[in-house]
């Protein structure tokens, strides 16, 4: 199942689509950190809105990839998580720790905006 | 069972074979249902009235829903499948709980239109008592399963609204306000229990999402009882809203909840905590206006 | 709805199946939009375990009834090497970070109820359930 990437002037923008395999997230993973160094691109927005759960891998999987992003000079920004995966997720104990989180595109490139231009807020 | 050259043709139909299926049975049953429709449906709706069932409904809506069931009912028993009728059932179950109809009138009706197809059968297979055993061996399981799939439709549609009214109820008597654009403000009064913890989150959550907040101030100085459980239920609350992108204050924290909080194993230096509710919400602001004018401050990291 | 959703898991793809199995029918059985995530979530891990740890395995989907409430009951099982130590398996590792992985403790924080069977070179059973408040 392919996932579109966008790109949107310095960012990429990755819209997940709701029943992404394991392979799949790892596929997405090698795009994106292809795409990142061949575009140069500063920033990466996932967008997971479609996204019905995260499971265990999903989180690790964003967590690596926004690690690989980040070596790369770019920063990662998830955007979407609905409430109930939001939820299920913290019972589970996965906190996407050390990965930016907003709640919608708009948001994220607000975010994305402010930290490339050297302002950083309550970087996490 | 009557032997085979003692099958008689009856009303029009010719001669069925011993080894006839069943699938041919509830051809013919479907065919004579379809012929009769308009009378055993009257008298369907006639019997409804008479046992006073669906009192809450007109007699043109008692005609109206009869008619959708009876068509679907022959559907079912002519394909063999339900999921047709469990969806119209679900559907109708919508129209007519609102209305108060109860469980005993839903299960009423299907039997009675049971008993009303039942006994056109009798009638018109009257003259050969073999053959109307064999039809109605056909009937009887297809005709439960209707009536099974249709009541237990109705009971769990039934279950569902009344979750979903015990869920409102719960929800009004904890508003999540907001008081400023993009901040929201959650006071917790009381006793929190796990379910309400539980439910506390998700109403915040879907707050977060629907005023796009971007900072929330947790008030929990009417807390009755800091344990372990709320103490976790506070934590996850602040993680989750975290993942939608959204910056939690918690405001109210006595000397002795911090204790407790810090002895339960809570990592007070990852809580943005503030001593009072003003305090909590001059910080939002903060938070909020920070964010919106471009300074020459320093850098901050987290 | 009687009957259980058996869902065999060889390979990653079935994981998504089995969680998409569940969800259905969770739905069916009334549990809220919250609660279906939830458990589609807990059997995402626990077919997870299986492909890491066993290869393959199988998910069984079933009604459960307890008077008066229904709910769902989720058994994950393999013929993998097992779990040695079931009881650190699920110790609650949620502030300390430790754990063996298995996204165990997780999983019951997340369901009502679970209990797992395992012998060593033999396989693993685990059996969860969530109820309709």
């Amino acid at each position: 199942m392919e996932v579109p990437i966008l790109k949107q002037g310095d960012y990429l923008i990755a819209t997940f689509q709701a029943a992404l395999s394991d392979e799949d997230l790892l596929q997405l993973q090698d795009a994106l950190v292809a795409r990142v160094g061949k575009f140069r691109s500063r920033g990466v927005i996932v967008d997971v809105t479609a996204l019905d759960v995260m499971d265990s891998f999903a989180a690790r999987t964003l967590r690596a990839l926004a690690h690989m992003v980040r070596l790369r000079g770019a920063e990662t920004v998830i955007v979407g998580i609905q409430p109930e995966v939001a939820f299920a997720m913290v019972q589970l104990g996965l906190t996407l720790e050390g990965v930016a989180t907003a709640l919608d595109l708009e948001e994220a490139l607000a975010l994305m905006n402010r930290r490339t231009k050297g302002m950083r807020i309550r970087g996490k | 069972m009557a032997k085979s050259n003692k099958d008689l043709e009856n009303g029009g139909f010719p001669n069925t074979p011993r080894g006839e299926t069943t699938a041919s049975l509830l051809r013919e049953l479907v065919a004579h249902l379809r012929q009769n429709r308009t009378q055993l449906r009257q008298e369907w709706a006639r019997r409804i009235t008479e046992a006073k069932l669906l009192t809450a409904m007109s007699q043109d809506e008692i005609f109206a829903e009869a008619t959708a069931v009876y068509d679907n009912y022959v559907e079912a028993l002519e394909t063999g499948t339900f999921e047709a009728l469990q969806g119209y059932a679900r559907q109708l179950s919508e129209r007519i709980i609102p209305r108060g109809v109860e469980t005993h009138e839903v299960v009423g009706i299907v039997l009675l239109l049971r008993d009303v197809l039942a006994r056109s059968l009798f009638a018109k297979y009257q003259h050969d008592f073999a053959l109307l055993n064999r039809i109605l061996d056909a009937y009887e399981p297809a005709a439960n399963r209707i009536a099974n799939t249709v009541a237990v439709g109705f009971v769990q549609e039934r279950e569902r609204t009344i979750r979903q009214q015990q869920e409102a109820i719960r929800e009004l008597s904890t508003p999540v306000l907001q008081v400023r654009e993009r901040l929201l403000i959650l006071p917790i009064i009381g006793v929190i229990d796990p379910q309400r913890s539980r439910q506390l989150t998700e109403q915040l959550l879907r707050g977060i999402r629907t005023n796009r907040a971007k900072v929330v101030v947790i008030d929990i100085t009417g807390v009755a009882a800091m344990d372990s459980n709320v103490a976790n239920g506070l934590v996850q609350t602040v993680e989750a809203s975290r993942l939608l992108g959204a910056t939690v204050i918690v405001t109210g924290l006595s000397p002795e909840i911090a204790q407790t909080l810090v002895t339960i194993g809570v990592d007070l230096t990852k809580m943005n905590t503030v001593g009072d509710l003003q305090g909590g919400i001059e910080e939002a602001e903060r938070l909020l206006g920070y964010k919106v004018v471009p300074l020459l401050e320093p850098a901050q990291t987290a | 709805m009687e009957n259980d959703i058996r869902v065999p898991i060889a390979s990653d793809a079935d994981i998504v199946i089995a969680r998409q199995q569940g969800r259905s029918l969770a739905e069916q059985l009334g549990f809220s939009s919250t609660d279906q995530t939830i458990i589609a979530t807990a059997i995402s891990e626990v077919a997870r375990n299986i492909i890491k740890f066993a290869k393959r395995g199988e998910i069984v989907l079933s009604h459960i009834a307890r008077n008066p409430t229904n709910g769902i009951m989720v058994v994950a099982r393999d013929q993998g090497p097992g779990i040695r130590d079931i009881h650190l398996a699920i110790q609650d590792g949620y502030t300390t970070g430790k754990g063996l992985g298995m996204g165990l403790p997780g999983c019951k924080r997340l369901m009502d109820e679970m209990e797992i069977k395992s012998v060593v070179g033999k396989g693993t059973q685990v059996t969860m359930k969530k109820w309709l408040p």
